[in-house]
């Protein structure tokens, strides 16, 4: 998208999608940043995600911080930049097989698990960029339905996706399509998230059930295949975050609890806040398909991978009434309050079992593998 | 799940948790043989649960743990090979031979895929025709109907390109070989119920006279350990010995008399390595001479060796009840899942590793011994 | 070792000659070579080890634990909140 090397108008093409020539599929010469790559960026990128930004195909994407978007304060509309306003910025690959899985595909991922990184930082997420690593023959009608998908994820999450990049690798070299997003958000003045503020006395909210794109995943992977009607969670959690913090400005920290699952995001916080965890087996909302799914394969739900799901660390007084907010909104239905912050044991995490022993969570070796005993 | 949430009930847990203390009066050790029995009581914190009296101790049930060290060798250099396809169950990828594991024969080019059942292999075998599909047939009593029929199936439909790598061990000539140790500690069993199912448990009804203890047969949920260890602690207390069955839903005395005739048909009785152990008489399978011809060993030379394990590691002494993970010097600091010195910390299952994932090492300071 | 799970046979049918069935766990089905259990009906339950069935679970023998239980009448004045407390529900989630 940037940098094209022609000097052709496009700006008139834009909004009438140029047939790519007659290929079907991804050759080399759409990332030798010739004709073939200009004619993807305008036949396919910039009908589907363009905006005044992007169009313009500047090497860079630029704007002024005075649209960022917060609600105007006293001072009015002129407020550029309210004193106290951070940037929040972040960067995250995605690979995925299949590309497409009940519930989502690569480009949903990639435009959620970066609007979310934003959003569980307290920042109003509002432009990414992304990067495109294509498999020479990947079929271009895949790569149409993928960037459709990310204008989608786009639109739902209010961003506007203003830089990019394609390269093109040869075939056997790459698996079909790996993204790269980053993306920029305001964090308003006042609002100062992190995961070192976790106090003993906090409470631990899970925003919604454990586990589920990773199962999905999982059941599609090639020798393990079972039928199951599990979707991926991904969604973007910006509305919700916002909310919660709307509602309950105490929150100390969030989290999207993605790869390692919930499991790890915890661990993370007691290691990082130096305060023990403690949580309560009985109050973790799974799937019924879920946990069969992990019984059947050996897998522990703790540590399957969410995409739609963040933890938050509350102040215990207002723990309920977060609760509630949360359990009113789409994304949240499922909510629960599974545990809290001790002094007890720092930098772990302690979970009561089922029948009232207590284990250690501890942080995932590896990969989690399905076992057979 | 039917079957399963119901035996995870907390209320019952509490009532067999409060007869257990009532039957006991004096200490016992019990060994659980399995390792999935071993996972679930670290998972639940069942041994928690227990009066002080009772000490569980975690015996060699497991497949993967056990496997010995120049078995894995030589899977890692059939893996390696461009004309294999190496098939595996997830447990055994991570497990190190002498260099390496099957993740870095993978990562170094060999076609390493993770099967869940046997059956998958002769699928692959059947999409590659110019390649050799190696299944490494690893597993107890519980796997060997499942490992059997896939080679017995291979032989009726056929399929040349297909091998197995066997390493399968029995669980009652352990047994034996732990309460013959001069060192032995423990008083009661509770037998794996999954091994039982196939196998059913006539085998121990010897074994419980010789020895004079009571053995359990015990399923794997939270209840069945629970109740598992109160029959046994009853039958320690009540001065008897021999074989009960806690897990009657799905063990019967005879076993499963269709899988065992397959077992029977295309597996022998051999002698067999347990890593950490030593050689135990007729502990193990290897294919019988109508299906020697699927042993990948015989169809690929292979390199034979003694491998040596680390002088460090005490994971036989674990694997026989004797000592318990954190007793052990490289627990947690030479010794983790991430670099395993030995048998014991190498599988999920495995004593030192259930200790380890479940966080016992951190506990260790915090906790006294138990 | 050798994780066992129990599922329900929905469907039985044949592939290479050998007893296969569909099985479904909890709300996840996956094929299951049923030949070492040739008797299973449809609605019945099995144990599953590696895509195997281990054999049939008796419905009546899955009851004596909670029966064993019951007997326990000496036990249920026990049945009362002590140092062991009571974990609640199992956090079940149905899906949609």
């Amino acid at each position: 998208m940037n940098s094209p090397q022609d000097e052709q108008p496009v700006i008139a093409l834009v909004h009438c999608p140029v047939p790519l020539s007659n290929q079907q599929h991804v050759l080399l010469g759409h990332g030798s940043g010739g004709k073939m790559s200009a004619e993807l960026i305008r036949g396919m990128f910039l009908p589907e995600l363009g905006n005044d930004i992007l169009n313009a195909l500047e090497d860079q994407a630029t704007f002024e911080l005075a649209h960022l978007g917060l609600e105007t304060t006293g001072q009015g509309a002129a407020a550029a930049f309210p004193p106290g306003a951070r940037l929040a910025f972040t960067t995250d690959a995605y690979v995925v097989k299949p590309l497409f899985f009940p519930g989502g595909d690569i480009g949903k991922l990639a435009v959620h698990g970066t609007v979310n990184d934003l959003a569980v930082g307290g920042a109003r997420p509002l432009y990414l960029s992304a990067a495109f690593i294509l498999e020479e023959g990947l079929p271009l009608e895949l790569l149409r339905r993928i960037v459709g998908s990310m204008r989608e994820a786009c639109e739902a999450a209010g961003v506007q996706l203003v830089a990019g990049d394609t390269k093109v690798v040869d075939r056997g070299k790459g698996d079909q399509v790996f993204i790269t997003t980053s993306g920029i958000g305001l964090v308003p003045p006042g609002r100062n998230l992190s995961i070192a503020r976790a106090q003993p006395g906090d409470r631990i909210l899970v925003s919604g059930t454990i586990g589920d794109h990773g199962m999905t995943i999982m059941s599609l992977r090639e020798g393990l295949e079972f039928e199951t009607s599990l979707q991926s969670d991904t969604a973007p959690l910006h509305d919700l975050a916002e909310q919660m913090l709307t509602a309950c400005p105490n929150i100390r920290c969030m989290r999207d609890p993605t790869r390692g699952g919930v499991a790890s995001a915890l661990n993370e916080l007691a290691e990082a806040a130096r305060v023990g965890i403690k949580i309560d087996e009985a109050q973790l909302p799974v799937r019924d398909e879920v946990r069969a799914a992990c019984e059947l394969l050996g897998l522990d739900p703790l540590y399957v991978a969410n995409e739609g799901k963040l933890i938050a660390v509350v102040p215990a007084a207002d723990a309920e009434r977060l609760l509630a907010v949360v359990r009113s909104h789409p994304l949240g239905r499922d909510a629960r309050l599974l545990g809290e912050v001790v002094d007890d044991h720092p930098g772990m995490v302690v979970m009561r079992s089922l029948v009232g022993g207590q284990r250690v969570v501890s942080m995932l070796a590896g990969e989690q593998l399905p076992r057979i005993c | 799940m039917k079957y399963q949430d119901e035996y995870r009930d907390p209320a019952a847990a509490r009532k067999l948790q409060q007869a257990i203390r009532q039957a006991t009066t004096r200490p016992w050790t019990i060994m659980e043989v399995c390792g999935g029995q071993t996972h679930t009581i670290v998972k639940y914190g069942i041994d928690e649960l227990l009066p002080p009296e009772i000490e569980l101790v975690h015996g060699p049930g497991c497949p993967v743990c056990v496997t010995p060290l120049e078995v894995i060798d030589r899977a890692l250099e059939i893996a390696t090979r461009p004309d294999v396809i190496f098939c595996s169950f997830g447990d055994m990828l991570r497990v190190p031979g002498s260099q390496g594991d099957l993740f870095s024969v993978k990562a170094a080019g060999g076609d390493v895929r993770i099967v869940y059942s046997p059956l998958d292999c002769l699928k692959i075998a059947a999409d590659h025709p110019d390649r050799t599909v190696v299944f490494f047939a690893v597993g107890f009593e519980t796997t060997a109907p499942a490992n059997a029929m896939a080679v017995w199936q291979a032989q009726r439909r056929g399929i040349v390109n297909f091998a197995v790598l066997v390493s399968h061990s029995l669980v009652p000539p352990a047994i034996a070989a732990i309460m013959a140790s001069p060192q032995n500690r423990v008083r009661g069993f509770l037998a794996a119920g999954h091994v039982c199912a196939v196998m059913g448990y006539e085998a121990y009804e010897p074994l419980a006279q010789q020895f004079q203890v009571p053995i359990v047969v015990t399923g794997f949920e939270p209840l069945d350990l629970l109740e598992g260890i109160l029959r046994c602690v009853r039958m320690l207390e009540a001065g008897r010995c021999g074989v009960d069955n806690q897990y009657a839903r799905v063990v019967r005395r005879q076993g499963n008399t269709a899988a065992i005739d397959l077992v029977k048909q295309v597996f022998e009785v051999t002698d067999r390595k347990w890593r950490g152990i030593g050689t135990i008489a007729a502990s193990g399978l290897r294919l019988s001479e109508a299906f020697r011809h699927y042993d990948a060993e015989v169809r690929f030379p292979v390199s034979r060796h003694d491998a040596r394990e680390p002088d460090t590691c005490i994971s036989g002494l674990i694997l026989q009840g004797v000592k318990k993970p954190w007793q052990c010097p490289a627990f947690g600091t030479n010794c983790t899942p991430e670099h395993p010195l030995g048998a014991t910390m190498v599988s999920s299952e495995g004593a030192c590793a259930a200790y380890y994932h479940y966080g016992r090492h951190r506990e260790v300071a915090n906790m006294p011994a138990r | 070792m050798c994780l066992g799970v129990p599922g329900k046979v929905l469907t039985t049918y044949h592939e290479h000659d050998l007893l296969m069935g569909k099985v479904d766990f909890g709300g996840v089905v996956k094929q299951v070579c049923l030949a070492h259990t040739p008797e299973v009906q449809p609605g019945q339950y099995v144990v599953v080890h590696v895509g195997f069935s281990l054999q049939v679970i008796d419905e009546a023998e899955a009851q004596a634990v909670f029966q064993f239980l019951e007997n326990m009448q000496e036990l249920d004045e026990l049945d009362r909140p002590d140092d062991v407390a009571d974990a609640g529900g199992n956090g079940s989630v149905p899906s949609p």
